[in-house]
């Protein structure tokens, strides 16, 4: 029997040093599983690894030590367990997220519906090579944005409302940007120096400043090979369709321009990241 | 809004975070439901986080005074449970 090891390894089986094993590569959105889930996946390890599993750097876990003769009945039984297969090779990567605002207090926006979206409608998706995701929901940057070919972060778009304001002081303490003075009279916002953290909003005991969530996107983050922070060619967008509409033209920019085998940050720094910032600003507006 | 009489003071500018508002809560669970209890902490950190910690666990926050020799008094009356 020839074995398409190509085939397994697009389908989550990562080839071990041991020959006929295979570190099994699941499905995970979000960092989240439901007990249900992970109960299958111990008693699959049991059954068919060694007993242990690996957790990735990407929120993944990985069974180890599946045998080739078992692959099919594994794929069957995590399935009835509601566990899916992950992916690996030229295509979208695991989205990864933090907790979000449905969780953490700093959170800014609902990560884990957001990564499941992106999950649905790319996961899995064939390009020139590996494309990661990550949604993080704040500044503090736990999920580390920067470091995905596309990073998704929240924050929010902040305005000061002068009447429920006591000047109590607190907001221009709170920001860490500097971005907030105070007269006798009023606050004053530099907008130029604000970035969208929304720390005045979570501090002001008084609700005057209002926060309208969006998301502040980097794109070309790579942390293997290649080390190279993501970039923002973007202000912060507020709304959800105007998110996806970005992400599809990133996806269709990387298609149109790397070579095979190209990651996307290295497309994008030969295709010029002007051209690059014309067509986000093209799909930004619509 | 300056108008407020304290009725307990707490001094943190000996503590590191996170100790800084364990010291806070602490004060203000000495408190009655309503009472003003000022709290003086340090420059940096402290005057980032705290006030925004002290809102979050549901109390009002009055008035942040800056004492000029790198700490503030923060000015929280105690909420209800």
């Amino acid at each position: 029997m020839t074995v398409d090891y190509k085939a397994l390894k697009n389908g989550g089986f990562m080839r071990q040093t041991q020959k006929n094993h295979f570190s099994l590569r699941l499905k995970v959105v979000g960092g989240n599983l439901t007990a249900e889930q992970l109960a299958t996946i111990a008693e699959i390890s049991k059954k068919y690894g060694d007993g242990h599993v690996h957790l990735t750097s990407r929120q993944g876990v990985e069974i180890p030590f599946v045998k080739l003769e078992n692959v099919e009945e594994v794929k069957a039984g995590l399935e009835s367990g509601g566990v899916n297969t992950g992916v690996c090779g030229s295509r979208v990567r695991t989205v990864t997220a933090c907790q979000g605002s449905a969780v953490c207090p700093s959170g800014c926006i609902d990560t884990y519906p957001l990564a499941q979206e992106i999950s649905d409608r790319y996961f899995g998706r064939e390009l020139p090579h590996k494309f990661k995701f990550g949604v993080t929901g704040c500044m503090n940057n736990c999920l580390k944005a920067e470091e995905n070919d596309l990073g998704v972060k929240g924050g929010y778009a902040v305005e000061w409302l002068p009447g429920s304001c006591t000047l109590c002081g607190v907001c221009a303490k709170a920001c860490r940007e500097g971005a907030i003075s105070q007269t006798e009279t009023e606050i004053i916002l530099d907008e130029s120096k604000c970035n969208n953290c929304g720390r005045c909003v979570k501090a002001c005991p008084f609700d005057a400043w209002r926060g309208e969530s969006g998301y502040i996107l980097s794109f070309g983050g790579t942390f293997g090979n290649l080390i190279a922070k993501g970039r923002g060619v973007l202000p912060i967008l507020r709304d959800k369709a105007a998110l996806f509409r970005v992400a599809d033209a990133a996806l269709a920019f990387f298609d149109g321009h790397a070579n095979p085998g190209e990651r996307f940050r290295v497309a994008v720094d030969r295709a010029g990241w002007d051209a690059f910032k014309t067509e986000m600003e093209a799909a930004y507006n619509g | 809004m300056d108008d407020f009489e304290i009725d307990e003071t707490a001094d943190i500018t000996d503590a590191v975070c996170p100790l800084t508002f364990v010291k806070a809560k602490v004060a203000l669970e000495e408190l009655d439901d309503g009472q003003i209890l000022s709290i003086r902490l340090n420059d940096g950190e402290p005057v980032q986080n705290i006030p925004r910690s002290v809102k979050e666990e549901g109390h009002q926050i009055l008035k942040l005074l800056d004492n000029g020799d790198g700490t503030y008094n923060l000015i929280v009356r105690k909420a209800g449970d």
